[in-house]
């Protein structure tokens, strides 16, 4: 590679975060010259001096942990139902007979029109949270698996089963990876709901978690520690989202516009 | 594969043996016994609702015979390579002598899975320890072999039909049915594919069924060239012309008058010569071959 071809490389690596620097450097000069005040927003330095310290005490940690835990808990389950019924509305035509219009009645819900009703269930502990992002997750994934199963190229199918494919061997060969890349904007789309659902879920109760932190943090307005929680979830919303296209970049290789 | 189209005298002589009377109790040109199958239609007939699109069919194909099935579009050649596929099941009549697992369908478009690389897609429906080892000699037979562990999105439209042929061979079909698989294609990668289809047909002696809408490449390639015309066999003809051919003076011949007859501007047709045989064609009429 040559150097100027280099050097456009690491300007394209850096330009998504100008933006970011700027808006950072622009706080903190407004804090440092008093047009902001620490009840409103505290400076980014505060911020990252509670960050710091929260770290040190391991406080940090663990609520990242339960909040991690429950996220991913509650994204495998309504994820993996929707992976699952999604294939089966997808595969088979009795299946989407029977249950599919029933699931779009429900999809139509907004999950977070429940919570009443959920408290009452499950009350205020882990149960209730599960059931938020797992019901949340769900429909994304189950609306694009069906949708990328059934828009599998027939030709590809009448092939297929003119070489001799039947059964599973189809299933595994054409079918599924045919609807790869439909079923991964699902989980792109889940994975950002599941951090809503859950910074809603964890703001209503709970005694950890970083919608506890926060929460709590209020209670004694410590700014800089609401903020810390908030950006938190910022990060962890990326980090989702960087996981997702490493998924499409492995399993969709093959694809045209997905290459390197 | 030569472009010049010379006068050749010697080859002049082909052409009487062109539109001969039908002899379908005669057997291609090979006198050993043909690892390709042969098959009898009888009383074909397939319906879409109440629209015939092809009716009473009767038609013997020889072991190891290449026959190509041309006509005009919507003609029903195409169902009829699909019948034959078993891809649809046809309204009446039966075809005897067809055997699904010996019989390999080339589609128009390559229909390669675009998630497997090129010698997977080869190794397709292939069973045994040794799958991966045929792949990679089918694929080298088609002159692919380096391209094994490529993405079909990364070959040019020729070589993804090449691909597309070496999946077919690969299970050494007794039946090749060939829906335009070249259609797509450009003329000079068309006429590479037609050798290399020539030639491996020569070597494996399976029994070919070409639809194509390409005159002089049912001239090329098929010992007998059947027109469909209104869902029935207009036209049964053998072509005489000796192997490789050439596109010489007999071949552009019997080329002409296949047109001619494919359009009916003149009554070649061996079987009719009624007047509207010889009925002027309609300007738009002449562009179905291009």
């Amino acid at each position: 590679m040559s150097t100027p071809a280099l050097r456009r490389g690491a300007a394209t690596a850096l330009l998504p975060w100008l933006l970011p620097l700027a808006i950072l450097t622009l706080w903190q000069a407004s804090s440092q010259l008093g047009w902001l005040s620490t009840r409103v927003l505290p400076e980014p330095w505060a911020v990252a001096k509670a960050a710091w310290g929260l770290t040190l005490s391991g406080e940090l940690w663990t609520h990242l942990k339960v909040s991690t835990g429950r996220a991913l808990l509650g994204f495998a389950i309504g994820g993996g139902l929707g992976l699952l019924l999604g294939l089966l509305t997808g595969s088979l035509r009795w299946a989407e007979t029977a249950l599919d219009s029933t699931l779009q009645m429900l999809r139509n819900i907004p999950p977070l029109a429940l919570i009443p009703l959920v408290i009452l269930w499950f009350g205020i502990d882990e149960t209730a949270k599960l059931f938020l992002v797992a019901l949340g997750v769900f429909f994304p994934v189950y609306l694009n698996t069906f949708h990328g199963i059934r828009s599998v190229d027939a030709q590809l199918i009448e092939m297929a089963r003119s070489y001799g494919l039947r059964g599973w061997a189809l299933y595994r060969r054409v079918i599924l990876p045919g609807a790869t890349a439909s079923i991964l904007v699902g989980l792109r789309f889940s994975l950002g709901l599941m951090w809503v659902l859950l910074i809603v879920a964890e703001t209503l109760s709970a005694q950890a978690g970083i919608g506890y932190m926060t929460m709590n943090a209020r209670e004694f307005l410590q700014t800089d520690v609401v903020l810390v929680g908030i950006l938190l979830y910022a990060l962890l919303g990326k980090l989702a989202d960087l996981l997702a296209r490493g998924l499409e970049r492995a399993w969709l290789r093959w694809h045209p516009g997905y290459q390197p | 594969m030569s472009f010049v189209h010379e006068m050749d005298l010697l080859h002049a002589g082909a052409l009487s043996l062109g539109p001969a009377p039908v002899r379908r109790e005669t057997a291609a040109a090979s006198p050993a016994p043909s690892p390709g199958l042969g098959l009898s239609l009888q009383g074909l007939a397939k319906r879409y609702g109440e629209r015939p699109v092809l009716q009473a069919l009767d038609l013997r194909i020889a072991p190891g015979e290449f026959v190509a099935i041309v006509g005009r579009s919507g003609c029903g050649k195409s169902t009829l390579l699909r019948l034959l596929a078993g891809l649809e099941a046809p309204s009446e009549g039966r075809i005897e002598g067809l055997a699904a697992a010996q019989t390999r369908f080339m589609f128009q478009e390559a229909r390669l899975l675009p998630w497997a690389r090129v010698l997977d897609n080869v190794a397709l429906g292939l069973k045994g320890p040794d799958a991966r080892e045929r792949a990679a000699a089918a694929l080298a037979q088609v002159g692919l072999a380096e391209r094994g562990g490529d993405w079909p999105a990364r070959l040019s439209g020729g070589q993804r039909q090449r691909v597309a042929l070496a999946r077919a061979l690969v299970h050494a079909p007794r039946l090749l049915l060939l829906d335009e698989p070249l259609g797509a294609l450009d003329a000079l990668t068309r006429i590479e594919m037609q050798g290399l289809i020539e030639g491996l047909w020569q070597r494996q002696g399976f029994t070919a069924l070409l639809v194509t809408h390409d005159v002089s490449e049912a001239v090329a390639l098929a010992d007998r060239v059947l027109l469909i015309e209104d869902g029935r066999i207009a036209l049964d003809w053998r072509v005489g012309l000796p192997r490789p051919r050439r596109h010489d003076a007999a071949f552009a011949a019997l080329e002409q008058r296949l047109l001619e007859r494919v359009l009916k501007t003149q009554a070649a047709d061996v079987t009719s010569t009624t007047p509207e045989a010889l009925a002027p064609v309609a300007v738009g009429a002449l562009r179905w071959a291009w």
